[in-house]
This record gives structure tokens, C-alpha cells and sequence, in this order.
């Protein structure tokens, strides 16, 4: 019998921080745990007692790579309760933001955390070295996203202006005019980008599996609709938590999302977003998922990265529309009046749906509050994923092992320090 | 002549300002010619072990096991950099110190037995000794590039003392608490971020922590007079970088007066 076991201490180039830890017997997985060692921040518990006007800057701090996710599911829940009409510019301005969001989030995945990985790199600064012109193209349309959420927000990380019935202050359009011929700029590179991203030797590895997304009748689901799955099922988001169901799986302290009827694992995600919205995608977007041969009906998740491209040109192409006819909302933000009883939202975070509840007293005083993100939902997918990609990799040696491990594991592009506000995870079978 | 090494570490904290590194862009790789960057978990897998010459420590310590990690962090490491909110006063989780910590496991696990965590959320500095602290939340980009190249050069880096208020006055935004009756937290906010939140017509909600000597008696007394109650005075600096003592003290102090009326 042949031992082996692959120590995976600190797993590089994700958001948070986690280890792996695999035991191989013979050909068979022994012992396989994903740990999160990152500790918990108990928001849920602290948000208690808190206003609602608090809740946006405080729950941003949950995620420094998405925090306009965490603004938004927040802010657009509490409007629904307190039954907040906001002027369209409110709404445009909102989704401008956000694709500013997808658009730093995705292009920091694709080159400066994934990339590396299929070009045989440490990281984007030895890879810049080799291939500066590459490098200096993504950092350009990076910063672009950066520079749209600063002109809106304030600042990229934890914007300051997003608020309960608005924005504290709406931009001017010669203040947001300069975009455009940034953002024409930026699609111009965007079949390079996906031609880039067709040539990286990706893993296959097709499974069933269903995939959950926002869907909207008339646009790419980001800051509102329903939920939809690629099972053909369609639930509001009011039944998110009787839908999908946390499991306590045994010896482990993991929460583990799984489809409450079926006990199935699901994920979500760019790829999940791209197979239920495909029909509301822009020219260039179906140009680059032409290019890169990504299909409504794929289900391998190393596509994922596939669909982040798309996305990217995608967000690009509507925050284009969008500047065309923009009008700053006026008055910026709307009176809020509160009332008592229970919000619920979900909006698409760059790494795919964050859903909020809140329980809010008569005077807006929080009471309960509940938090689901996108990486918290989709570990229980990576853990399959490795299971099902192991053995067909074992022959290797231990370090091109463990950086395969790594490259299931960062497909899913994890925010761990997202996962981890209200979970620790430890998983220990055999 | 080699180059310093600088490594970055992660304790409990959101990544952000970590992130600011990375999103520094081409000044990251021109900063990358100058010195070496030994360990950057988030942008690199080449991990080296110590020791540092420099270390980047972001996030408080709220598990048992970050204090050892500190620890030898500390030791490995010619210079402690702190960085954020987080590192500097315990950050937005510090929020739950005071309160039950086994209610809020079980307010959020189904088994709280195997929750590993301290009774609070500290700073660094309250573990190791500590040669300079950024506060923000996130930390500014320029301020933490700023302290890098001068530390490189051997000089102490000079930090910003003075509060938000006076950068406002400097740029020239309307004050937002004279205008708008917005509970600003500017006056007793050490400057930093560049005044953003009156720039984008709302207060400052103290993300750099206090200034030096705050005066947050005297603005607490505002406050009031602008008609908010003891209790939604002290919300205002029991917040982002509540644990900081300049602001929790006042919180404390609101907090008495909020139980007797």
C-alpha cells in the first residue's frame, strides 16, 4: 500500500486564506479537507441593534474585492421593504457601479490571479517581465473598472456615496464623459483578451450539476430579478432559503449549500449567470464566447473562467450604453421611511449571487440579519470538483498535484475572507 | 546590493487593504524592481519563508492561533508595518467585544464547539511591538507607497496628524455638518483619505480613526444639539475604528449617559 499525502499550506492567489490538506492511499481519496482557517468576523451577530442607513458601509467591510455587492443587496432590499421608489438614473447609476466592480473583479482574475497559473508564473510581476505588454493591457482596463467605482463611489474599495434611497451625491456627466472613450478603448481589446483566454490549457472536467443565477426579463441579471437555474426551476428570491438549504455535514463544522429538495450541491457564479442569461448578451460578448467556444449548456467549471471573459466584454459593452444617455438622478437620493418586517435580496457579485435577509424593527433598528455569499455556496462545489479531478491527476508528482489542486480550487475565483464572516470550515471524511 | 524583502500577512480582516497594493498597478511593478516580495499570499505562490525586512501585517488578531502567527511574524521581521482599520484599532468586528462571544457563535453555527475564537477582536500592537501604523479603512494607496519608498531610503515616514476637517477646509468642500445637519465625524478623524465623505455630501464616519487629541467631547455636544439622542451619538464612534481609544471613550462616556435618560 502506497502512502501519499500533498499539504497544501496556504493557497495562493485567492481573496482570504485556506489550506488544503489531501491523503491518498493506493489510487483512493483517504482523507480530502478544504480548510478555511481565516477566522470569523460575526457580522450577523453585530449587525443586531444597528440602524439600516448603517448597514451599507458596515456590511461592505465584509469584502474588500466586492464590497459594492455587499452595499447593494442591502441597500435595494431595504427599498423593497420600506417600499422606496427610486428614479431610473438611480437605478442606471447603480448597475454602472456595480459593472465597474465586474469589471476590476474579473480582470484581476483572469490575469493577475489565474493566468499565472497556465503561463507557469508566481504571480502577475514575473509574468510582467515576460510578457509586459499583456500585463500593462489588463492593468489599463483594471483600473478602469477602479476608476469608475472611485468617480461614482468615492473610492473603489468600501465607496462612500451609495445609500438607502440612493446615492449621497450623484456624478455630473462630463464627470462620468471621460469613461466613454475608456471604455471604446477597452472593448477594442476585448477579442484579444478572449483569444488570450481561449489559448490557455485548461482542464475539462463536464459534470451535472445545477446552476443558480439572478434572471431578469429584460437585462443581464446583476442588481435585480428572480432566481432561475439551469434545471429549468424559478423561485423569487423571497424562497432563497427555502430553496437552497445549508447542510451540517458530519465531522465537520462546514456549512454546505445544497438544493433543498434534491440535497444537491449547486454553484453559482459568472458560468451559471452566462448559461441563464446568454439571451441578453452584447455583440462583442457573443464575439468573445464565440472565440473562446463557450456554449448555453456547458457545465464544465473550468469554463468559468471562459465566462468571466464574456462578462468582462459584457460589462464593458452595457456600462457603454448606459454613460450614452446618462442624467445624474435628481434629487440623488429619496426620503426613507422605515417600517417593521423582513427584507430579502440577492444581486450578482462578481463571483456569483450574495443573498440578504434582514428582520427590522418599526423604527429601523435591525433585529436579525442573515448573509449567504457566493463563496460560502459554492464550496461544497469545489470539494466535488477535487474529488472528481484527482484521480485522474495522481500520476503526477507532488507539486504539479498541489498546483493543479490549487487551479480547481481558484476557478471558482473564492473570496474566503467572504466565506468566512459567518463560517469556519473544516472538512474531515473517510 | 540585494533588495529588501517585504512580505504581506493576513489576519482577520475584508482584504482591502491588502488589495490597495495590488491595485496600485504599474507603481506595484515599479516598487517590485526595488525590492523583493517575499511572500504575498493573494498576488503570488512563491512563498518564502523569512526572515523580513519589512512586513505588512493587515487584519486583527481574533483567533488563538493568529497570536503565535504574530508572533513569529514579529520575530522574522526587521520592521512591523500595520495596515487598516482592522490592524491598527481591532477593526469593524472589535464591535462584538463586550458582547457575549458564545451568544454570537451560536447566534451563527449550528455547532459552536468547534469555533475557534477570542473573546475580542485586538490590534496588533496590543501582541507585538509594533514600528509604524496606517489606519484607514482601506488604508490610502499613496500614504502606504509613501511609507514604503521611505522607509527604503532609511527615513521615518512622516504621517498626516491633523483631522478630515482640516483637509476639507483645504479643498474647500461646504461643510456638511454646518449645511446639512450630517453627524460628521471630520473634526476628530485623523486625514487621509482626502476628505471623500463630505466631498460626496455625506460625514465622515471615521475610517483613519482618531486625529491627535480629539476633541470629541465638544463634538458629541454638536451632535446632540443637532437634535441626534446619547444613543445615536455614540453609534457614531462606536463604528468602523470604534475601538480606537480616542473613540471609544467617547462611546463609552454617550453610552452612560444614553442609560440614564
Amino acid at each position: 500500500m502506497t502512502h501519499r499525502s500533498v499539504e497544501i499550506p496556504v493557497i495562493a492567489r485567492v481573496e482570504g486564506e485556506g489550506a488544503l490538506h489531501l491523503k491518498v492511499e493506493d489510487d483512493r481519496i483517504e482523507d480530502l479537507r478544504l480548510e478555511i482557517y481565516e477566522p470569523p468576523r460575526f457580522f450577523e451577530s453585530f449587525l443586531r441593534g444597528r440602524h439600516f442607513t448603517e448597514v451599507p458601509d458596515i456590511v461592505a467591510r465584509i469584502c474588500g474585492i466586492c464590497p459594492v455587492a455587499y452595499q447593494m443587496s442591502s441597500i435595494h432590499g431595504f427599498e423593497e421593504l420600506f417600499e422606496v421608489e427610486v428614479p431610473e438614473g438611480t437605478r442606471e447609476l447603480r448597475r454602472l457601479l456595480y459593472l465597474g466592480e465586474w469589471i476590476e473583479s474579473h480582470t484581476l482574475h483572469i490575469f493577475l490571479l489565474a493566468a499565472p497559473d497556465f503561463l507557469g508564473f508566481h504571480d502577475a510581476i514575473e509574468m510582467a517581465a515576460s510578457e509586459p505588454e499583456l500585463v500593462k493591457k489588463a492593468l489599463a482596463i483594471k483600473r478602469l473598472g477602479n476608476d469608475m467605482m472611485e468617480a461614482i463611489g468615492g473610492r473603489e474599495i468600501h465607496p462612500v456615496s451609495p445609500r438607502v434611497g440612493g446615492f449621497s451625491k450623484a456624478p455630473t456627466a462630463r464627470e462620468l464623459g471621460g469613461f466613454a472613450g475608456r471604455l471604446e478603448d477597452a472593448l477594442a481589446e476585448l477579442p484579444g483578451v478572449a483569444e488570450f483566454a481561449a489559448g490557455l490549457p485548461l482542464p475539462v472536467l463536464p459534470r451535472e450539476v445545477e446552476m443558480v443565477g439572478l434572471v431578469h426579463p429584460n437585462e443581464y441579471g446583476i442588481n435585480e430579478g428572480g432566481m432561475g437555474t439551469t434545471a429549468g426551476r424559478t423561485f423569487p428570491v423571497a424562497a432563497f432559503e427555502e430553496t437552497t438549504h445549508e447542510e451540517h455535514v458530519e465531522h465537520s463544522n462546514a456549512l454546505h449549500s445544497v438544493m433543498t429538495d434534491t440535497g444537491l450541491p449547486y454553484f453559482v457564479g459568472p458560468l451559471a449567470r452566462y448559461n441563464l442569461n446568454e439571451a441578453h448578451l452584447t455583440p462583442v460578448a457573443r464575439k468573445a464566447a464565440e472565440i473562446l467556444g463557450l456554449a448555453v449548456g456547458q457545465n464544465d467549471p473550468f469554463y468559468s473562467l471562459a465566462a468571466r471573459a464574456v462578462e468582462l466584454a459584457y460589462s464593458i459593452e452595457d456600462a457603454l450604453r448606459l454613460l450614452r444617455d446618462y442624467e445624474p438622478p435628481d434629487p440623488p437620493f429619496v426620503d426613507v421611511v422605515p417600517r417593521a418586517g423582513r427584507a430579502t435580496w440577492a444581486t450578482e457579485a462578481p463571483r456569483g449571487t450574495l443573498y440578504h435577509r434582514y428582520d427590522v424593527a418599526e423604527d429601523g433598528t435591525i433585529l436579525e440579519a442573515k448573509i449567504v455569499p457566493p463563496t460560502a455556496q459554492n464550496l461544497r462545489r469545489i470539494e466535488e470538483d477535487l474529488r472528481g479531478f484527482i484521480p485522474g491527476v495522481l500520476d503526477r508528482p507532488d507539486e504539479e498535484l498541489a498546483r493543479l489542486c490549487e487551479m480547481v480550487i481558484r476557478n471558482y475565483d473564492p473570496c474566503i475572507s467572504c466565506a468566512t464572516h459567518f463560517l469556519r470550515l473544516d472538512i474531515q471524511r473517510g | 546590493m540585494t533588495r529588501p524583502r517585504v512580505a504581506v500577512f493576513k489576519m482577520a480582516s475584508c482584504d482591502g487593504c491588502q488589495l490597495q497594493l495590488i491595485d496600485a498597478e504599474e507603481a506595484l511593478l515599479d516598487l517590485a524592481g526595488a525590492i523583493e516580495i517575499a511572500n504575498f499570499a493573494e498576488a503570488s505562490s512563491n512563498m518564502q519563508p523569512g526572515p523580513y525586512d519589512v512586513a505588512l501585517v493587515e487584519g486583527s488578531i481574533s483567533a488563538p492561533e493568529q497570536i503565535e502567527q504574530l508572533e513569529k511574524i514579529r520575530e522574522e521581521s526587521g520592521l512591523l508595518i500595520t495596515i487598516g482599520a482592522c490592524a491598527t484599532s481591532g477593526g469593524i468586528q472589535a464591535l462584538r467585544n463586550g458582547g457575549d462571544l458564545d451568544e454570537a457563535i451560536r447566534r451563527v453555527y449550528p455547532h459552536p464547539e468547534f469555533v475557534k475564537s477570542l473573546e475580542t477582536s485586538t490590534p496588533v500592537a496590543d501582541h507585538v511591538k509594533v514600528d509604524l501604523e496606517l489606519t484607514g479603512c482601506p488604508i490610502d494607496r499613496g500614504e502606504l507607497l509613501n511609507a514604503i519608498s521611505q522607509l527604503l531610503q532609511g527615513s521615518v515616514p512622516r504621517l498626516a496628524t491633523t483631522p478630515v476637517c482640516i483637509e476639507c477646509k483645504r479643498r474647500g468642500y461646504t461643510c456638511v455638518l454646518v449645511t446639512r445637519d450630517e453627524p460628521c465625524l471630520g473634526p476628530v478623524t485623523r486625514t487621509g483619505c482626502g476628505a471623500i465623505c463630505p466631498a460626496f455630501a455625506r460625514g465622515c464616519y471615521g475610517c483613519f480613526g482618531p486625529s491627535e487629541s480629539p476633541n470629541t467631547e465638544a463634538l458629541s455636544g454638536a451632535f446632540l444639539a443637532h437634535g441626534l439622542s446619547p444613543a445615536q451619538a455614540r453609534d457614531r464612534f462606536r463604528f468602523i475604528t470604534g475601538s480606537a481609544p480616542g473613540f471609544a471613550k467617547e462611546a463609552e462616556r454617550l453610552d452612560k449617559e444614553a442609560m440614564a435618560t
